[in-house]
């Protein structure tokens, strides 16, 4: 069985890239995982194109679930869920909860072979502890 | 999976964890992965009355926290709760799979 996919947005590159290396480390290489972050002039941001395509590398016919940082993270990976084709659209979910840890979480719970609704609770599920 | 039927299974397991940080995020994400494997409803518990918690519950057992030293417990309830629980005590019987490093 596919798993969910895990996408990691951040404003900052290393943090996106770190988080991206605890998964690797800790979950393993089998749940499809992709990072971004900064803007396309190499400073701190994100990018609605640069999403999108960590979306596509990432992307899983189980569904993808976006773990993001701070305020324009969340707002540019919705509009790039937005742009997303019909058949995709629904299935990518953003994750309240924090990047590193949710991270992690989820890709534990998508290695297990949980849907995407699954896999988006269980990361939230630990933010709220 | 119905309680009583012909197939199900329990068991019961414990193992001290030798594990220099214990039960830690990466054994936490190890534990759980293995526990997702088996179809039997699987618990954690830190002495054997419990309390239980969900094994496959990667929030939960990483909330656990369960120091060096401590004596893990397992019960399974399933068509392979006995597979499940020899599994898991060997996970932890063997590190994690891992002798060094933190957390």
């Amino acid at each position: 069985m596919e798993s969910v996919g895990v996408v990691i947005v951040s404003h900052s590159p290393k943090v996106a890239e770190g988080a991206a290396d605890m998964v690797r480390q800790m979950v393993g290489e089998e749940v499809p995982l992709a990072w971004t972050g900064g803007n396309p002039s190499g400073g701190l941001g994100t990018d609605v194109g640069q999403i999108m395509a960590a979306i596509d590398r990432a992307w899983s016919n189980a569904g993808v679930v976006v773990l993001v940082d701070l305020g324009g993270a969340e707002t540019n990976s919705e509009m790039a869920i937005e742009m997303l084709p019909d058949d995709r659209r629904g299935k990518v979910l953003i994750c309240n909860a924090p990047v590193v840890e949710g991270a992690v979480v989820a890709a534990t719970e998508a290695a297990g072979g949980s849907s995407v609704d699954i896999v988006q609770q269980t990361a939230e599920e630990y933010s709220a502890r | 999976m119905k309680n009583g039927t012909a197939t199900d299974q329990a068991a019961t397991g414990a193992i001290v964890i030798a594990h220099e940080v214990g039960l830690h995020a990466r054994p936490s994400v190890k534990l759980t992965k293995l526990a997702k494997i088996f179809g039997s409803k699987i618990e954690l518990g830190l002495s054997e009355g419990g309390p239980w918690i969900d094994a496959k519950s990667i929030v939960k057992v990483m909330a656990f926290k369960a120091a060096k030293g401590s004596t893990l417990h397992f019960r399974a309830q399933g068509g392979d709760a006995t597979q499940a629980v020899a599994a898991l005590v060997d996970l932890v019987r063997r590190d994690f799979d891992e002798r060094h490093g933190g957390g």
